[in-house]
């Protein structure tokens, strides 16, 4: 068991136990699932790294840290996280939005990446799930019931998250015309954006298999590809899809508007926001006693509903 | 201990009879026998009657039916769990999914297939070969172990240090919960509404609901592959390359370790060529693009020479690397050779302290007079030390457990966690209070009261009985004798 440190006891007396809560981090997602409710208390989670471990390849992070911040320091030992990085967006907004970095095809999605978590219960107290290990089955899996919680089941004042290698090489290029189903087949495609006519590719890996791969985009029949700085401008809505939907989301999506798709995962991001997903009555029940389980008053982030997330 | 016939069990025998057919209900003392216990050492379960439902409606129905006779329900795949988790507490009605083994589509646009629970993991895998895909975790049971089981215990396996263990590769789960509905928990979207509850589900050990069908993905065969074999002759060597591999920032799809008296027994029994003479040997398998692999291999093989390797083989071809991946495998079985009984154990450190835990476990079963194997998943820092030993030897279980017990403990005092990949069953359950606090365990309480309102599935397990109150109570209601009564 832990003794948690006085940065973090702070946190848990400033979130007290009464009275309708939440945490502003950087406000990148802050309508996500909902408006909060009027009169709702705002604190800020600490911030800071408590530890990174480059041999065990995991950051122990407060969660009110930027994760552009977070990733500068990791990039000095060749290391990085899932998270997505934001202007402004910190680690506990990524976590408690749930929504999985641009490169998720070679990083893998938030959800995976949240090894221990300790958080403020809504009683004011602090608990703790998950391991401090990067493999644990030990108990329930609070950690990925927290991952896109949006914060209304608990607020996280510290999280142990996994790394990954840089790639030795990392490249974004763009392809016009390519079909991005071959992009996808690359062995380097950590993330393979389409929107309709073009395709964008970020190749991350050792330079050898990143030169095969582009030079097997560069086919005869194909335009060559160019060098640009990263991902095309993101229409700002996010629709979740499958990827057989995302793959073929040009025809049949005309209330999307311009799109651009993450083929091999089924974002979709859109200049329209997506319809409400049909939710089944059973799950809509489950999520409900959920939320009554953990936070029996609702002062945790009351208005938001994982559930109205897009 | 054989379990004994309940006088109330012929009107529960005969509606369950009713509900699914008679040829899928056995209640007789054999039948109810092999579904009272594991492959764990824990020889306490005492199942009821045992049901063999074919689809969900079964499940349904003999829900239904032991919630009207006041029974809870336990699932059980393979029984291969080496935790207690399948072994049934308080006469419960056990539901056997070894009868719903299908494999119901193979969706390659979205990377996913739909299965029964009841399939063996490696028939799942063989049934996806000529797609190029597989499933990529594979726990040392795989011949045997179902799908629905590696849900319920979130299984790892040696390719799970790159791949992940089984949450990372269930995309959607069909469960029935203890009120008898059934919903879908995840969906094949890249970012599901709502709480992430197939991730709460998976790992949840049966005592959230009855898994009848899971999405699971399906993982890309890798263009090449490269096994390799490094040789020390001081485990210190050999857990220190561990740690030199993971900080030069590579990541093998696997890297196992086993010690000489494993190595000993495993040559004996597999003849997979491993030098008998070794203090240790490390597996390590790198896949990907080839050329990466082949730089990631030659950087491999220079860290363990920087770290006095004896010799560095690679694997020459697919014979030769399933030789050596057979000598693994075989680990468990290959004990039988050095003592008639063994004592599995599961933890997991920070892999940077894999060299002083080593230390430390030879030092604690000297001090108790045991043997020991070690064949774990080092790359991760999963220990898997084998206690083998001779229970006919007056005190041998007992040396055995405060061994056991003196392990847990160094784990959780080096950082570590209870269990990798086991899962916490009976047999951690009252070591959860040592590794998470009261308000940590009454956190996940809720998690699973959340699911199971009135622990009526496969109750009594994972959680220490002070914060399992219901459990006892359901337990009481359904057997008057009662496990712990």
């Amino acid at each position: 068991m832990t003794e948690f440190d006085g940065v973090l006891r702070t946190f848990a007396a400033e979130v007290g136990s009464d009275g309708p809560v939440c945490v502003r981090g950087g406000g990148t997602r802050w309508s996500l699932g909902g408006d909060l409710s009027p009169g709702t208390r705002e604190v800020t989670a600490p911030a800071g790294i408590v530890a990174f471990e480059p041999a065990e390849m995991t950051v122990r992070v407060r969660a009110g840290t930027l994760v552009t911040e977070l990733h500068e320091d990791l990039a000095a030992a060749g290391q990085r996280t899932a998270l997505p990085e934001r202007a402004g967006g910190t680690v506990g907004g990524a976590l408690m939005a749930g929504e999985s970095s641009v490169a998720r095809l070679g990083l893998g999605p938030v959800r995976d990446a949240l090894l221990q978590v300790r958080y403020i219960c809504a009683d004011g107290r602090i608990a703790s799930g998950g391991a401090g290990t990067v493999k644990n089955v030990s108990g329930f899996d609070l950690c990925r019931l927290l991952v896109g919680s949006l914060g209304t089941l608990g607020l996280v004042g510290e999280a142990l998250v996994r790394t990954v290698p840089v790639g030795e090489v990392e490249r974004w290029v763009r392809l016009p015309g390519a079909d991005p189903g071959a992009v996808r087949s690359c062995h380097t495609a950590a993330s393979v954006l389409w929107d309709g006519t073009d395709v964008w590719a970020f190749l991350s890996g050792y330079g050898v298999d990143v030169d095969e791969d582009l030079s097997r985009l560069a086919g005869p029949a194909a335009e060559p590809p160019t060098d640009v700085d990263g991902p095309p401008d993101l229409p700002p809505h996010r629709w979740s899809c499958t990827p057989e939907q995302a793959a073929s989301f040009g025809s049949g999506n005309g209330a999307a508007g311009r799109f651009v798709a993450e083929i091999g995962i089924g974002v979709v991001h859109a200049s329209e926001p997506q319809p409400a997903r049909p939710v089944d009555p059973g799950v809509a029940e489950l999520n409900q006693r959920f939320k009554e389980r953990f936070d029996p008053t609702g002062r945790l982030n009351p208005g938001r509903d994982p559930l109205r997330k897009p | 201990m054989t379990p004994q016939a309940s006088a109330g069990d012929a009107a529960l025998v005969a509606d369950l009879e009713a509900a699914i057919g008679a040829d899928r209900v056995r209640a007789d003392a054999a039948a109810r026998y092999l579904a009272s216990r594991d492959a764990s050492i824990y020889r306490e379960g005492n199942a009821g009657p045992v049901c063999y439902p074919g689809s969900t409606a079964d499940v349904v129905a003999c829900v239904q039916v032991a919630t009207r006779h006041g029974r809870a329900v336990s699932p059980r795949g393979a029984g291969t769990g080496l935790a207690g988790g399948a072994a049934p507490l308080g006469q419960p009605v056990v539901l056997s999914t070894t009868r719903m083994d299908k494999l119901l589509e193979i969706d390659l646009d979205n990377g996913v297939a739909w299965v029964q629970p009841g399939i063996v993991n490696l028939d799942l895998t063989r049934a996806l070969a000529p797609h190029g895909v597989h499933y990529a975790p594979d726990p040392s049971s795989q011949a045997a172990c179902t799908i629905g089981g590696n849900v319920a215990n979130n299984s790892g396996g040696p390719h799970c240090l790159a791949y992940g263990v089984t949450s990372a590769h269930v995309l959607a789960v069909e469960v029935v919960l203890s009120d008898a509905s059934v919903v879908t928990l995840g969906d094949l979207t890249a970012e599901p509404t709502g709480y992430d509850l197939r991730g709460a589900f998976v790992g949840s050990e049966g005592m959230c609901g009855i898994a009848t069908t899971v999405a699971v993905r399906l993982t890309p065969n890798p263009p090449a592959v490269r096994t390799m074999l490094l040789c020390f002759d001081d485990v210190s060597d050999a857990a220190a390359t561990v740690s030199a591999i993971i900080a030069a920032g590579i990541v093998p799809a696997a890297i196992e370790m086993m010690d000489q008296r494993c190595v000993t027994a495993v040559e004996r029994f597999a003849q997979a060529g491993y030098p008998e003479d070794a203090a240790a040997v490390l597996l390590v398998e790198v896949d990907g693009a080839a050329g990466g692999v082949a730089i990631a291999g030659e950087r491999i093989a220079d860290i363990a020479r920087r770290h006095q390797a004896m010799s560095v083989r690679t694997a020459a071809d697919d014979d030769e690397r399933a030789r050596l991946w057979k000598g693994r495998k075989s680990a468990f079985g290959a004990v039988a050779n050095v003592m008639p009984d063994y004592y599995l154990h599961d933890t997991v450190v920070p892999r940077t302290r894999l060299v002083e835990v080593l230390d430390s476990i030879y030092e604690i079963v000297d001090r108790h007079d045991l043997l020991v194997l070690n064949v774990f998943h080092a790359g991760d820092g999963n220990l898997h030390p084998i206690l083998a030993y001779d229970s006919r030897v007056p005190g041998a279980d007992e040396r055995v457990h405060a061994a056991g017990r003196e392990i847990i403990e160094l784990a959780l005092d080096m950082g570590g966690a209870l269990t990798g990949e086991h899962g916490i069953g009976v047999e951690k359950r009252e070591y959860m209070s040592r590794m998470f606090s009261a308000v940590d365990l009454d956190q996940q309480s809720r998690l699973r009261a959340s699911f199971d309102p009135h622990c009526r599935m496969n109750p009594g397990k994972v959680l220490p009985s002070a914060h399992s109150c219901s459990d006892i109570g359901a337990l009481r209601a359904s057997d008057a004798a009662g496990v712990w009564g």
